[in-house]
């Protein structure tokens, strides 16, 4: 396949040695002269200094016969106008852009760039990955009365998504108070009220029945 | 009518001013304060501190209510993607920005933006100079 990377910065660099290692033909545009003579000295001539965005560059390395085009400069707005100008212009059929503010996965969407890798929320993942962020947080304590009030946040996988309040099986001691999904108004459950992945929910419980009501949010 | 305006530098100050003065509500973004000091000392609209292409500094901008949206910072795709995102993420009227790149600025009219290229209206006036 024949890729064209544009930025040569670590990333456009590890990348690109990657896919030389695939056996791709890949070529690498970059502005700053130093950065180019670095690769060129590392990896051969496969560096072409110049701006990824302006189409006179892209027409000069025959864009028009690239398979797929990655731009991984640091700047959202730079990996945007690149592929923009890839896909509309040279009719590259996949262009790949990363970006760095996770908000402008939708724009990127919407404008027509084929996938979008965000470095911030790939790290963000893995990190919660390893460190398991617990479904129960803590508000606030009613020492006099042992009551507590806490937030339960409803994960994507419990079996209770989709299902009525009346369904599940709360310890007599704890009472759900209020609902608060994303797109919504906060609620107040009735019994009828059907809970949603990522729906956040208010309950007031005694500290013994935590774990009951956890488990009760969870489906298991 | 409400106008925000993406830049604060020569032209984006000139243009708030002209706009405040005729009685439009004017909102300018600048990432540096110190850019709003080529703001008129009359001006009466507000000047924001911020990117433009964060769509949360957008939405304190009033983008939501926005009429017109004007962007005019230094970077021709800093504007091309304020300008998308106006337009396509917040549905504002009418869009102008400024694209210095003539090809980038043909591209992207072809997709629909409203762009001008200072630089190709500016080789257009000389000609005409030496033409008259």
């Amino acid at each position: 396949m024949y890729i064209i990377v544009v930025g040569g910065g670590r990333v456009g660099y590890y990348l690109t040695k990657a896919l030389l290692d695939e056996e791709h033909e890949v070529l690498i545009v970059e502005k700053d002269v130093n950065l180019c003579e670095v690769i060129t000295e590392e990896m051969g001539s496969i560096c072409f200094r110049g701006d990824g965005c302006e189409a006179s560059t892209l027409a000069e390395i025959g864009t028009g016969r690239a398979d797929m085009f990655i731009a991984v400069t640091g700047d959202d707005e730079d990996n945007l106008v690149a592929c923009q100008v890839a896909k509309h212009k040279f009719n590259v059929p996949r262009t790949i852009a990363r970006i760095r503010n996770p908000a402008n996965e939708a724009i990127f969407k919407k404008l027509g760039i084929d996938v979008t890798v965000s470095s911030t929320n790939v790290i963000l993942e893995q990190i919660e990955a390893v460190v398991p962020t617990h479904p129960l947080t803590h508000l606030l304590t009613i020492s006099d009365k042992g009551l507590e009030i806490v937030e339960v946040k409803i994960l994507p996988d419990s079996t209770i998504v989709g299902k009525p309040i009346k369904e599940l099986t709360l310890p007599k001691e704890s009472k759900l108070a209020l609902i608060c999904s994303k797109e919504r108004k906060p609620r107040l459950p009735t019994a009828s009220t059907i809970l949603r992945a990522g729906d956040r929910v208010i309950a007031v419980t005694t500290p013994e029945s935590e774990e009951a009501l956890r488990a009760a949010l969870r489906g298991d | 009518m409400n106008v925000v305006i993406m830049g604060c530098g020569r032209v984006g100050a000139q243009l708030a001013g002209l706009l405040d003065a005729d009685g439009h509500s004017v909102t300018v973004l600048d990432t540096d304060a110190y850019s709003f000091r080529r703001l008129p000392a009359n001006f009466g609209g507000t000047a924001l501190i911020g990117n433009g292409l964060d769509q949360e500094v957008l939405k304190r901008a009033g983008i939501e209510k926005a009429d017109a949206f004007f962007v005019v910072t230094q970077g021709d795709n800093r504007n091309v993607m304020a300008a998308q995102i106006a337009k396509h993420i917040f549905n504002v009227p009418k869009v102008i920005c400024r694209i210095y790149d003539p090809l980038r600025r043909d591209l992207y009219q072809a997709l629909g933006l409203e762009a001008i290229s200072p630089t190709t209206v500016f080789a257009q006036i000389l000609k005409e100079k030496l033409e008259s």
